[in-house]
């Protein structure tokens, strides 16, 4: 299935930045991205949740995750319009929950799963959406297993 | 907009492009003086109000709960965890040179940890604090 998928990867001619282990920000994202939803956590990749997620997230910034993030009216459109644009498949990133979380859909779930479960509440991480914690190159959208800073993962993964 | 001249000066800061957490700090006092003749910021209930535990949000229930007790040095986000990096423009220059993303941060943080909007002397208070410490 992997190899199946790689070699449709090379024929589309799609380029090493469309693995899943890199999640650049698009191009167009807009400056109120980084500066509105990077400042609490990661300014997530969109793909990483479908677009109608977004949309419930955004339809609830007054009551986001235990914080409030409410966004005045032209900025949260931009923001709005521009994860709409570059959600995720619907399939692939299924189940996020209510509220939508993007580390509680099948893809995160299944690209975590042999990360040991008490390593989620370690100080050093202590949510699993600080993807910088392990993932330091998170912001350029690196999440290469290669740049895993926990060595306690660099070390299962060996064995 | 009790205070329309306060709010000229701050707009008048924001149209300039480059404020100060000094000139920051001075609008605030000016706005808290309209109201309390006198008013002088103390560095002292800045510190106090920095410290205080307001208990309004379970998760954030102070300032120091993301900021630490040393606003000098880098924080952390109390439920994601991310990097905050330093709040006192002595150890962070690129702090309070906007009057409007302070105002944002003012009107987010305040409403959470606060429960309430901060007044001006509240504002003035604490940017002395992190201008100058304790």
């Amino acid at each position: 299935m992997k190899t199946a998928l790689c070699a449709l990867l090379l024929a589309a001619g799609l380029p090493l930045s469309a693995r899943a282990d890199r999640l650049p920000l698009p191009a167009d994202a807009p400056p109120a991205y980084a500066a509105e939803c990077g400042s609490c956590h990661l300014a997530f990749p969109p793909a990483l949740l479908a677009a109608a997620d977004w949309r419930r997230v955004m339809a609830g910034l007054d009551r986001h995750y235990g914080d409030n993030a409410a966004l005045d009216a032209d900025t949260a459109r931009v923001i709005g319009d521009f994860l709409a644009r570059h959600g995720g498949n619907a399939d692939r990133y299924a189940n996020a929950g209510t509220p939508p979380r993007l580390t509680a859909t099948a893809w995160f779930q299944r690209k975590h799963r042999k990360v040991p479960s008490p390593l989620w509440q370690d100080a050093r991480v202590r949510s699993a959406a600080n993807c910088s914690a392990c993932h330091p190159q998170a912001e350029q959208g690196r999440y290469g297993e290669r740049d895993i800073a926990l060595p306690e993962l660099r070390h299962r993964r060996e064995h | 907009m009790k205070h329309p001249l306060a709010l000229l000066a701050l707009l008048a800061a924001t149209a300039a492009g480059a404020e100060t957490p000094r000139g920051l700090l001075d609008t605030y006092a000016a706005e808290a003086a309209s109201r309390t003749p006198g008013f002088q910021a103390s560095a002292r209930r800045g510190a106090d109000f920095f410290g205080r535990r307001f208990g309004v949000s379970e998760k954030m229930p102070a300032c120091v709960s993301c900021h630490t007790e040393d606003p000098a040095q880098a924080g952390r986000h109390a439920i994601t965890g991310k990097d905050i990096k330093p709040l006192a423009p002595r150890a962070n220059p690129a702090r309070f040179t906007d009057a409007a993303k302070a105002e944002k941060w003012f009107g987010r943080n305040c409403g959470e940890v606060v429960g309430r909007p901060c007044s001006a002397a509240e504002k003035a208070d604490l940017l002395r604090f992190l201008a100058e410490g304790a």
